[in-house]
């Protein structure tokens, strides 16, 4: 499973400037400061080498500026206030952040936003159709595949990237691709029956 | 209105509590078997799992407000120190920060039962809060935080409980040695004349992180003298209380607020001392605050279940009949006070007249510990469970034959009966269910690399609830109702089981009940969620009160119908002559009716039955494979099979055993915090190195409730199963290990380098 694409430390992600992360579109505007009459928050956004971003989520466009270190889960969660998606270890080693990008369940706190830029992103809100659950999220309702529900929209998240991958899973590629999400109350048992009650609903 | 207030006894967390509250006197007709019932008892889906499964849920972490600033934390690096110098001007001068406060900047605040401060310039572990910075972002305040300058003095440490039980007390943390814990019963000397035969030995278990998902949080907002906290807690008036008491402020000027929580496991039982520190940022800047601890914070300094070094001896006879038990224990407690006691089951499980317990508190400069699912009984159940396993072994006996021969009929600490006792039951349903008899009668005499055990451990636990607990209801037009308490829900399915029980009685559909808890500004009082106590307790006032609503709504269509109260019934959700049927009104029509549009209700716990203890019991076995020549094992199925009265709801009763089960087979299997005893450094501080389970650590799971009602207990019959679930897991793996390859590994986890050492040791 290909969910740890991207994936560098935090703390490294922290330390790194603009001029590490390569490949992304530099705004010409931001660069003439003395030709605009720049307020302090456009000033502090130079400063920080702020970036404009453009991306899909949830199958609304999204243009917006970001600051380089800027994690994908933050922009989600602070700027566009999808708090659906959680942070539980933010590094990369429980998948509370699990997020659907270009077809791919991907770790948001493994990855820059700007690393997104140009991308289709779907979020645990995305999979909803109005206020109509869509049927993986019923299935988790139905059988009971979760407890606090802190670390639910990562599961179901992964369980949405298995179904796009195997629609038909068998219990070991189940195993395989619900590996990579930790459930402190260990809901287990219901979250391997809630997404073959998923995949037989959705079949 | 049949209530009073009176003084009765309950058992909380091992700790005996006597509380003076308001009681409800009425006595309700037992429903039965979950057969007679409608819909308690059924596997109902949860009524938040929408909000759950969708992502509307706002937790604690998610909450936003408004001008909301953001507050981290800067904790010692040091397993003991004094702070000699601190100088904050230089993170002051970060663009955006906003305050940051020290010992030197704020009033002096008691915390850890007066033995500490909120700031402390004494700090007794790697975790210590120092300083608390708020500013426009988190980065930004976690930026500010690596400015702080600190000069310490360096002083001794100990993190090795071994060591620091040998070393003064006051030298590690400052504080007195705790008082040895002693209890003694019968004749001992007797009883150890009286045996034929002995075993001794000593068990060691880790210190273990629950690492809820969701970090310990608080959202705090002033609004002129008062505060409103969003704080991810599993008891909002314990928060409140200590956050009024703290700040000097009334408790009613404190509102705590706590709708959805991702896991607590017993560390989010008492306050924090972030949300004291938000709630003084708060005030200073005018503005909301949010706190979070990251996941490095939470494997440091918000609780763990102690560690524990049991030795334990048991004398007995040929025949099986124990005549005498020893028990000689320490634990870490941390570096603040707290209790590291494991010996409830020894006193209470087996049936033994002569007993003699010795148990040992001791300061570590290490995080503190917490009540954790079951404090004291998982490791406790794990060394009893496996020298009673050794004694049957020594004598030849079927290590369930040997439980049963000493059943203990009686509380043997309170000398007074049970409410109910059906461990019997267990033995013989889960021993079924795993194929006790495929079990080797000699262990480790299985052929081949991969070697087979079977293996199992009893469970006592308290969680009959009490008093006072209350609800109250709101019938609104249209039929709605509203179920309204200042108890949790932290993922047990406390909002729906409540509205299942107000269902039951007024025969209200489900889907036309709302629940809300978690805000002490709304709900009357109920207990926090510690304890396996809740719906034991807060389920028996919703049927109050949904019994009184009905007499109401009888009175009212009484007024309506103009037919005497006693010539009218209440009737699948209709209220109806007895002369003449046909004459009837629904719910809905008699709301209609009243002036008021809606009937209130108050509802209360009954005291618990005098002369009895009520304890949940169970059994669980284990199936385990060991590799010989790589030490992994492989559990293949548990059996669980418990009493614990009736089972509420039969979806999350399965999703809490599973639970329990798995965190019992990692507490055996995987996890322990370690630390570096040269620094005092814990060396596993994120969810990779700490290791917990995943999916694909699960076995097949059998639950088996051998359990219809408690009818003694409570009006509802139940006792809760949060911590039931995960008492005995440990100690059944243990022994299955130890049936599979004949030699008993003493310390937990059982990991594969242990398995190894100890074939090769043995052979």
């Amino acid at each position: 499973m290909s969910k740890k694409k991207g994936i560098s430390r935090r703390n490294f992600i922290k330390g790194v400037g603009t001029g590490v992360v390569g490949s992304y579109v530099v705004v010409p505007a931001l660069n003439n400061k003395a030709a605009k009459n720049l307020s302090d928050n456009e000033e502090l956004q130079l400063k920080e080498g702020w970036q404009v971003l453009s991306l899909k989520v949830n199958g609304k466009k999204i243009i917006t500026k970001v600051k380089p270190n800027t994690l994908l889960v933050d922009l989600l969660r602070n700027e566009l206030q999808l708090t659906g998606t959680k942070v539980v270890c933010n590094q990369g080693e429980c998948g509370g952040c699990t997020i659907i990008l270009d077809g791919k369940p991907v770790y948001s706190c493994q990855m820059l936003a700007l690393d997104a830029n140009g991308k289709e992103v779907t979020t645990i809100e995305g999979l909803l159709l109005g206020e109509e659950l869509h049927p993986l999220q019923q299935a988790f309702v139905d059988e009971d595949g979760l407890q606090c529900g802190f670390c639910t929209p990562g599961q179901i998240m992964a369980a949405y990237g298995l179904l796009l991958k195997y629609p038909d899973p068998t219990d070991e590629q189940i195993l395989n691709g619900m590996s990579g999400n930790l459930c402190r109350c260990a809901a287990y048992p219901k979250i391997i029956k809630s997404v073959k009650a998923a995949a037989s609903r959705i079949k | 209105m049949p209530q009073k207030i009176v003084k009765s006894k309950i058992i909380f967390e091992g700790e005996i509590v006597e509380t003076i509250g308001e009681v409800s006197t009425e006595e309700y007709e037992r429903w039965g078997a979950n057969e007679n019932l409608k819909v308690v008892g059924k596997p109902v889906s949860r009524i938040d799992g929408y909000d759950k499964v969708s992502g509307s849920a706002v937790y604690t972490f998610d909450k936003i407000l408004q001008r909301m600033v953001y507050a981290r934390t800067l904790r010692s690096p040091l397993p003991h120190a004094k702070i000699k110098r601190i100088d904050i001007s230089k993170a002051l001068k970060v663009n955006g920060i906003l305050d940051v406060i020290t010992f030197q900047n704020t009033e002096d605040i008691d915390w850890y039962w007066n033995s500490s401060k909120l700031f402390d310039p004494h700090l007794r572990y790697q975790g210590d809060e120092i300083a608390c910075a708020a500013a426009e972002t988190a980065e930004l305040a976690e930026q500010a935080l690596k400015l702080i300058e600190v000069d310490y003095d360096e002083l001794p440490f100990a993190v090795n409980t071994k060591k620091a039980l040998e070393s003064d007390p006051e030298k590690l943390t400052g504080f007195k040695k705790p008082d040895l814990f002693t209890y003694d019963r019968g004749d001992f000397s007797k009883g150890i004349s009286e045996s034929d035969e002995s075993v001794e030995d000593t068990f060691t278990t880790p210190v273990v992180i629950h690492n809820p998902t969701e970090v310990h949080c608080s959202t705090v907002a002033w609004d002129g003298g008062k505060l409103t906290v969003w704080d991810s807690t599993q008891a909002i008036f314990s928060v409140r209380n200590a956050v009024a008491d703290s700040l000097k402020i009334n408790i009613n000027d404190v509102r705590v607020i706590k709708k959805y929580m991702g896991g607590g496991f017993g560390s989010k039982l008492e306050a924090g001392k972030y949300t004291v520190m938000a709630a003084l940022l708060a005030r200073r800047l005018g503005r909301p605050v949010k706190i979070y601890l990251d996941r490095r914070e939470m494997n440091l300094a918000v609780g763990n279940r102690p560690d524990s070094h049991q030795t334990l001896k048991v004398w007995g006879k040929r025949d099986g009949t124990i005549t005498a038990m020893s028990y000689k224990s320490f634990g870490a407690v941390g570096a603040y006070p707290q209790g590291a006691a494991a010996n409830w089951p020894f006193r209470t499980m087996y049936k033994c007249p002569n007993i003699k317990v010795e148990d040992q508190n001791v300061f570590i400069n290490a995080g503190r510990a917490r009540a954790f699912r079951a404090p004291g009984h998982v490791q406790g159940v794990f060394a009893l469970d496996s020298i009673i396993d050794d004694f049957a072994y020594k004598i030849g006996m079927d290590p369930i034959d040997l439980r049963l021969k000493n059943y203990a009929e009686v509380d043997q600490v309170f000398n007074v009966p049970y409410t109910s006792k059906l461990l019997k039951e267990a033995y013989s349903a889960g021993a079924q269910a795993i194929n006790w008899d495929l079990r080797n009668k000699i262990p480790g005499s299985g052929n081949g690399v991969i070697k087979r055990g079977i293996g199992m451990a009893s469970q006592i636990w308290w969680g009959g609830g009490g008093p006072p607990a209350h609800a109250m209801l709101k019938l609104e037009r249209g039929g709605y109702l509203t179920v309204i308490s200042g108890t949790q829900d932290i993922g047990t399915g406390t909002y729906t089981i409540l509205a299942q029980v107000a269902a039951e009685i007024l025969e209200i559909p489900m889907e036309k009940i709302e629940v809300i808890l978690g805000d002490t500004g709304v709900g009357p009082y109920a207990p926090s969620s510690g304890g396996s106590q809740t719906i034991a307790s807060v389920a028996p006032a919703v049927r109050d009160a949904s019994e009184k609503m009905k007499s109401k709504l009888i009175s009212a269509a009484a007024a309506i119908m103009e037919i005497p109260e006693d010539k009218i019934k209440y009737n699948n959700g209709e209220i109806e002559s007895i002369e003449d049927p046909a004459k009837k009104l629904s719910i809905a029509d008699i709301l209609k009716e009243l002036r008021e549009e809606s009937l209130l209700m108050n509802g209360s716990r009954e005291a618990n039955p005098d002369g009895y203890t009520t304890n949940s019991f169970g059994a669980q076995f284990a199936d385990v494979s060991v590799d010989t020549e790589t030490g992994k094992i492989t559990v293949n199925k548990i059996a669980a099979a418990h009493d614990i009265g009736r089972p509420m709801n039969q979806k999350t009763l399965e999703n809490q055993f599973h639970g329990g089960i798995l965190q019992g087979l990692s507490y055996a299997l995987m996890e322990e915090r370690v630390i570096d005893e040269s620094t005092g450094q814990v060396v596993n501080l994120n969810m990779h190195d700490y290791k917990i389970p995943t999916v694909k650590d699960v076995p097949k799971i059998e639950i088996i409730i051998v359990s219809k009602s408690d009818d003694l207990v409570n009006n509802v019959g139940a006792k809760g199963i949060g911590e039931p679930a995960i008492i005995p897991t440990a100690g059944a793996i243990a022994n299955a290990v130890y049936n599979a390859i004949g030699v008993r590994i003493k310390s937990l986890p059982i990991t594969p380098d242990k398995v190894l050492n100890a074939i090769y040791k043995f052979n």
